[in-house]
């Protein structure tokens, strides 16, 4: 069974290799930046560093094409509406009271690019970036909340641990079907509603499980020292290299390009 | 073997509920360094209750438990206790907190502080100790139980332990990979001198120990060497224990009339007693 969890793909680019701080705080940033674009040029520099970014990821783009699939709707629906309610500009073709102006097609490019490269470049960090990577980044990257009583550890901790059962409790559902099937269940057929019903004789064991096996876990780690934050230490390290400040300085770039030729 | 006492329980008492019956009832033992100790009995005797006070999980309710001189009620001693008794559990998922071996391993030195670097050195050799080296970036979901316990035990090594407890940790693995984690825990206990304290219903497992305490209703009612007590055969089906495959096969011969001597309790020693029985040399 290979089981992916979430949409990471793993790979040897040079951003699969980067540091997840950089790239957190880089989609962090660009999610910001992309409104400052409001001309043809500005527009140009945020699709060419998405490109860019899908091109040195090497992620094949059905990947990147199946992370924008569920908001492909959105885009269409945002693209017709600027088209057909922003009546400026010249008229391009018109039908009753239909109108198509250069002004609207424009924006409605300008909006969809901007739609685009947002989910584009955030998809590019899930795809780029092991869970358990981002787990480590935010992790850094929330420390100075900490001050503020903020449980940032636990936070972690509790993504990591969350990361790991999945495929654990993914077994046991798939076992806990199996039994359920042999009983005579039927999971497969029915009405909604009927169905629905189904699940309940498979949420049940499967919730208990989950219990049971929280405490054994807490137990277990109670013997094996864990008391918290205090006085812990880090096994795995998050390394920062000149790629890291490399892709920095990139988006430095890009937000000055952006800043001097916006209109 | 040296009788320097590592562990001292004395009368000690626990229940669960203020008003349950007595789970463990004024218990005294002592485990004594580089041992092997089996703690059997059948289910609900106590015996996982008794070691899961041993390091500090659960305080006595009268008595007391002292480890190498520490006292578990003791709230600044029982980390150091938890390092040093270390204690591996009956479910191989259960305890699994890393994601991959090597977060596994890390956790509970991360847990006491210990320095990256050293953190690297201490998982290579415990890797090594247990025979899982190479597997350092494996995910739980792709490892064996046994292979998932041989881990656990890694993780517990690198905090350079002086007891392990192995509570009924063979009990849901396959044979191969129940025999794979009980010669590496008697390759630590016989070349680290590990003291090893199995929890176990397995009397198989318990044969292959230096000392047996057979527990029943929260008492200790039995204990000695496998030899002694497994004199009483009896006695451990009483128990509710399965009798080792020697013994019974021994009780067998008896009642067809073939003398065999009761000092046979392993299953070369019959066979070694068996094909001179007839010999007249």
């Amino acid at each position: 069974m290979k089981l992916i969890i979430g949409q990471f793909v793993p790979g040897d680019s040079i951003i699969h290799r980067m540091d997840p701080r950089a790239k957190l705080i880089t989609v962090f940033i660009f999610v910001f930046i992309v409104f400052l674009a409001n001309n043809p040029w500005t527009y140009g520099f945020l699709l060419a560093f998405t490109v860019l970014g899908i091109l040195v990821s090497k992620v094949p783009f059905s990947f990147i094409y199946r992370g924008l699939k569920p908001v492909l709707f959105i885009i269409i629906f945002t693209f017709i509406l600027n088209a057909l309610f922003t009546r400026q500009g010249d008229v391009l073709i018109s039908a009753g009271w239909f109108q198509l102006t250069t002004a609207g097609l424009k924006q409605a490019i300008f909006i969809s690019i901007r739609l685009l490269a947002i989910i584009v470049v955030t998809t590019l960090l899930t795809l780029t970036t092991s869970p358990i990577a981002i787990t480590d980044g935010l992790e850094t990257l929330l420390k100075p909340l900490k001050k503020w009583r903020f449980p940032v550890h636990e936070f972690a901790l509790m993504m990591s641990i969350a990361l790991r059962f999945i495929p654990t409790l993914m077994e046991e559902t798939e076992k806990i079907m199996k039994a359920q099937m042999a009983r005579g269940v039927d999971f497969s057929s029915g009405s909604l509603v009927k169905r629905g019903k189904a699940i309940i004789p498979l949420l049940v064991p499967l919730f208990v499980g989950a219990f049971k096996r929280a405490e054994d876990l807490a137990m277990a780690m109670e013997a094996r020292g864990y008391r918290g934050d205090v006085g812990r230490t880090k096994f795995r390290l998050l390394k920062w290299h000149g790629r890291d400040t490399g892709l920095l300085s990139v988006l430095a770039v890009l937000t000055a390009a952006l800043i001097l030729m916006r209109g | 073997m040296s009788r320097e006492r590592l562990i001292e329980v004395k009368d000690l008492s626990f229940r669960y509920k203020a008003d349950a019956p007595l789970s463990l009832d004024r218990v005294s033992l002592e485990v004594y360094a580089g041992e092997w100790l089996a703690i059997i009995g059948h289910n609900g005797s106590g015996k996982s209750t008794l070691a899961k006070c041993l390091n500090g999980l659960i305080l006595p309710e009268t008595g007391t438990v002292l480890v190498d001189g520490l006292n578990t009620r003791d709230e600044d001693a029982i980390w150091e206790i938890r390092r040093r008794v270390g204690m591996v559990f009956q479910n191989p998922d259960n305890q699994f907190v890393g994601t991959t071996v090597q977060d596994d391993v890390a956790f509970g030195m991360e847990n006491h502080g210990i320095d990256r670097d050293e953190m690297v050195k201490r998982m290579a050799s415990a890797l090594k100790l247990v025979n899982m080296e190479g597997t350092e970036n494996r995910e739980p979901h792709r490892l064996s139980g046994g292979q998932k316990q041989r881990v656990a035990i890694a993780g517990i090594i690198a905090l350079q332990p002086s007891i392990i407890i192995l509570d009924e940790a063979t009990s849901m693995l396959d044979p191969k990979g129940r025999e794979d984690v009980l010669s590496v825990m008697h390759e630590l206990n016989k070349t680290k001198g590990i003291t090893v304290i199995s929890i176990t219903h397995d009397l198989d497992e318990a044969a292959g120990s230096d000392r047996i305490i057979a527990m029943e209703k929260g008492r200790i009612v039995l204990s000695g060497t496998p030899r002694e007590v497994f004199q009483h055969p009896e006695r451990l089906l009483e128990l509710g224990l399965d009798l080792p495959f020697a013994i019974k096969m021994r009780q067998a011969l008896s009642e067809q009339g073939i003398a065999v001597s009761p000092d046979a309790f392993s299953e070369e020693e019959l066979v070694e007693e068996l094909w001179k029985l007839k010999s007249t040399i």
